[in-house]
């Protein structure tokens, strides 16, 4: 055992959240039910990303109420929740800790559930400096589609032991498994955090935020919105003052910047509101701004690229997969739509939901419109 | 020597090698086809050279329209194919099958483009690790993965590992820094796995190839992750009189909210055969060392040295070095760099262990591994990725005493299943393999193992890719639980035996 005290250690006698439970074994019944009659189900979190995918035409399972923080010990840089545990459970505990999830989830709701986090896969703006969701998943434990428990990864930052499923499932919308448990990796909250604004064109603003990544300042987030480029650095108070008299621009107050970059992440800035068809694309973070009419809002250094725009989804995946990007239509009035794959990875898509799901019972629809 | 092929692993077919050689020599040069004994010898094993085992024929296609080809032909006939970097691998992932075809990447070591502006290279998977880095170096690039193997091992076995270095805690594994790879698939075709975005459309397809040690397909392209050169990097090194104390300033270093890009650690028997070999600097009377090194902004890195020095002291370090310039910075991680050849100095021969096991319980590992080693009688050396918990035990042994490989082996069995039973797993980065097939059974359900062969069948129904690796048959675990009944529970009940 270790003698010498370990600073900041929980020694495992977490915290209990309310209403905490493990609905395992419930689920498992539910699933196997499911599997036997071939009923299709509609996993649900809290439902706040029930705009992203296609509507799910199965009967609603809700896994909400399977939630609890399982083990939390801050000197390993590991948690491990329930599925159905609040976001915002977790990043408090964390916060207690002065840690976080660096890949700064989006919560669009109040109730969001780290299932829902790892199930849609989506990360905000620290996620070109500090990771992904996909990137920290270390673990899973998962109900496949024959209701059977299984576990992968583990709690441990290295593990190379058998195929990477815990990782498979980040962004597969629940069409592969319903995950019950995940165990992720966290990191330390930066000492300090400064905003620094500039005016400048888009062209500018691209390679601008290309060149100071290149030159290594301390960026844990970059955005431009067609008039003011916004750049966010993390670390010890030396190191930003530095940085601003290198670099210049304006100083935001500390509140002021902190909103902007959750109201960035949370979709709640003026750009993102009203009626217009809102795309995502993903692309390589220099590449200059594609061939489609509409207003643009840059987020993750370029690489992320948000688009409003009335033109056909047809001609915004052709252009898209030109630039060997892709696009996703993410919100709009009738629903949203990822990018089509290529023949032979739809063949494989389908085979690897098979492989897990053997019966079609998960979230059908979600990902891919035909299952 | 010891290992085991299960017949439930083992591919037959019954094609002639010379009616096969002709075949290839339709569309490969002859020159890339060995099938002499002593042509293929330098293939007959990796970095774990305890197994050996002659292929049935090399190839060496320089295209991937001939690797396509010899997939294609393989694929048709039945015969297995294992893929082979530059073998460095350290768990038998790249051991030939002995009626399969062996088919080096050898030849794809061109760099195919380095892009500065989205900080990317796009490579063949025979470029070397270091290659990489020594090539972006001009755009005050990097690539960050640096396993010690970096001089000799391939990009391409890097990912089939998804291998690890003493920079993976603060940049991640070869998994965080691949954007994009090429894939052929069994029959032959081939897949681009992700775009130039950061994330791609679909189900993550590079993480579930990222690691799989070559049964799924092989790599014949790969977009890598470049990050700019740090402004300055700085290294400390701490002294301490016991291993424990050194675990509990580990721990206290990250609990302190500082996340350096190395930590890692050794015990008394790797530094003084480090210390003999390269003459690092190191302290010869120390129990244990640490090296945490801190990278970035020149203010920053001032900052966080003095952080973690005020910490060191504070767990009894006996004396922090800073290194006090960039060679000694070098000679100090060059000590620990070259830990597995210092340890081969001193020993016949080293049996090179790789579990992960949560921080915390490293006091409790290492005594028990200390209690081991007098039980079978055999020395231990251990280095340390302390910043995550993986853990290289070195066994010492000499191959020439008949029965110590087979001692040093389940000595190592023995340290898998502990590192299972805190909570770990059974390998950080070197892989499965053939080495730790059986403890596979171990540390998976049959229902989880069944998960995985169902995910095998789907990219490879056959079973042609590196069979008898990585992934074992449930017939394997059967039999192979049948011989460790743990704790009076028998694994896989459902089973036959035999
Ligand atoms: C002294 C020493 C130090 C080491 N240090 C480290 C370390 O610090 N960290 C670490 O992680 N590892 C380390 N290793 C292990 C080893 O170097 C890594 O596993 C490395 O990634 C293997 O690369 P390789 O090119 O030699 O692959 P090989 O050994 O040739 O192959 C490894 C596996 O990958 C498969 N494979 C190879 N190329 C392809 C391809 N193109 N497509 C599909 N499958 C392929 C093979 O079939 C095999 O299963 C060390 C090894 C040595 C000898």
């Amino acid at each position: 055992m270790v003698i010498c005290p370990i600073p900041n250690s929980t020694d495992f006698n977490v915290k209990l959240l309310p209403h905490e439970q493990d609905l395992s074994e419930f689920l498992r019944e539910q699933v196997q039910t499911a599997f036997a009659n071939k009923t299709p189900l509609a996993i649900q979190g809290s439902g706040s990303k029930s705009f992203y995918g296609h509507p799910v035409r199965g009967e609603p399972l809700s896994v909400s109420r399977h939630r609890g923080i399982i083990r939390y010990e801050p000197t390993e840089l590991v948690i491990t929740a329930r599925c159905g545990t609040r976001l915002s459970d977790l990043e408090d505990m964390l916060a207690e800790h002065n840690q976080m999830l660096a890949f700064e989830p989006p919560y669009f709701g109040a109730d969001a559930t780290l299932g829902g986090a790892v199930a849609t896969g989506l990360s905000g703006p620290r996620r070109p400096y500090a990771g992904s969701a996909r990137d920290v998943v270390l673990g899973v434990r998962l109900l496949n589609g024959r209701g059977e428990s299984l576990k992968f990864g583990g709690e441990v930052i290295k593990n190379v032991a058998g195929f990477d499923v815990s990782r498979l499932m980040v962004g597969a919308l629940g069409t592969l498994g319903l995950l019950l448990d995940i165990s992720m990796k966290v990191l330390p909250r930066p000492d300090h955090e400064s905003t620094l604004l500039f005016s400048m064109s888009r062209d500018a603003a691209l390679t601008q935020m290309n060149r100071w990544t290149n030159q290594n300042w301390p960026l844990s987030a970059a955005s431009y919105d067609d008039e003011n480029l916004r750049i966010r650095l993390s670390g010890a108070a030396t190191a930003l003052a530095r940085v601003h008299q290198q670099l210049g621009g304006e100083l935001l107050a500390n509140t002021e910047a902190a909103n902007f970059w959750s109201d960035l992440r949370e979709q709640r800035l003026a750009f993102f509101q009203g009626e217009t068809p809102l795309w995502r694309l993903s692309m390589a973070p220099a590449a200059k701004t594609p061939n489609v009419s509409g207003s643009w809002l840059m987020d993750w250094g370029g690489a992320l690229r948000w688009l409003k725009t009335e033109q056909a989804c047809d001609s915004i995946f052709r252009e898209a997969e030109a630039l060997n990007a892709h696009a996703c239509l993410f919100r709009s009035t009738f629903g949203s739509e990822f990018q089509p794959l290529p023949p032979a990875l739809a063949i494989l898509h389908r085979n690897i939901k098979l492989a897990f799901d053997p019966a079609g019972i998960f979230n059908p629809g979600r990902l891919y419109a035909d299952w | 020597m010891s290992y085991q092929e299960h017949a439930a692993e083992i591919v037959v077919h019954a094609i002639e090698k010379p009616t096969f050689v002709r075949q290839l020599k339709q569309f490969l040069s002859a020159d890339n086809i060995l099938s002499e004994p002593e042509d293929m010898k330098p293939y007959e094993c990796d970095g774990l050279s305890a197994y050996r085992t002659l292929p049935w024929l090399v190839t060496l296609p320089e295209t991937i329209a001939e690797a396509q080809a010899i997939l294609r032909l393989c694929h048709r006939q039945g015969v297995p194919v294992v893929a082979r970097g530059a073998g460095t691998g350290l768990s038998g992932g790249a051991l030939p099958a002995a009626n399969g075809v062996l088919l080096s990447l050898a030849k794809f070591t061109r760099i195919l483009s380095i892009d500065p502006a989205n900080r990317r290279a796009c490579v063949q998977p025979g470029v070397r690790n270091l290659a990489v880095s020594e090539a972006a170096a001009v755009f005050g690039l990097y690539y960050a993965p640096d396993p010690s193997s970096q001089i000799a091992c391939t990009i391409g076995g890097n990912v089939a590992e998804n291998s690890g270095g003493v920079h993976c805690l603060k940049y991640g594994l070869t998994l965080q820094n691949v954007l994009a790879l090429k894939l052929l698939t069994i029959d032959g075709e081939i897949l681009t796995l992700g775009t130039e975005g950061l994330d791609n459309p679909g189900y993550d397809l590079l993480a579930l190839v990222t690691g799989s040690e070559g049964l799924l397909g092989v790599i014949v392209e790969v977009t890598l992750k470049l990050l700019p050169i740090p402004e300055t990097a700085a290294t400390l090194l701490a002294v301490f009189a016991d291993i424990e104390k050194a675990g509990a300033a580990v721990a206290a270093i990250i609990g302190s909210g500082l996340i350096p890009a190395g930590l890692e650690m050794m015990d008394g028997l790797a530094i003084r055969a480090a210390e003999a070999f390269i003459a690092a600097g190191y302290p010869d009377d120390a129990e244990a060392l640490i090296l945490c090194e801190m990278d970035g902004l020149t203010v920053q890195v001032q900052a966080d040295l003095a952080k973690a020095e005020n910490i060191f002291h504070a767990y009894g370090a006996l004396e922090v070095r800073q290194a006090l310039n960039d060679n000694e910075r070098k000679k100090f991680w060059a000590g620990r760099k070259a830990a597995f050849p210092a340890v081969g100095r001193i020993s016949p021969d080293y049996y090179c262990m790789d579990g992960t096991i949560p921080r915390r319980r490293l006091a409790e590992v290492l005594k028990e591994i200390t209690r081991l080693s007098r039980e079978f009688g055999l020395s231990v050396a251990n280095v340390f990725h302390a910043g995550d918990g993986n853990l290289h035990p070195l066994i010492l042994y000499d191959a020439n005493k008949p029965g110590e490989l087979e001692l040093a082996e389940s000595f190592g069995g023995q340290i898998l299943r502990l590192c299972i039973e805190v909570g770990g797993t059974i390998t950080g980065e070197h892989g499965i393999g053939m080495e730790k097939i059986n403890q596979m059974c171990l540390q998976f359900s049959t229902a989880e193992l069944r998960q995985f062969l169902a995910i095998k069948a789907v990219f490879d129904p056959q079973g042609l890719l590196n069979p008898g690796k990585a992934l074992p048959s449930l017939r394997r675990c059967a039999e192979f639980g049948a011989l460790h009944v743990h704790h009076g529970h028998l694994p896989y009940p459902e089973l036959d035996r035999f």
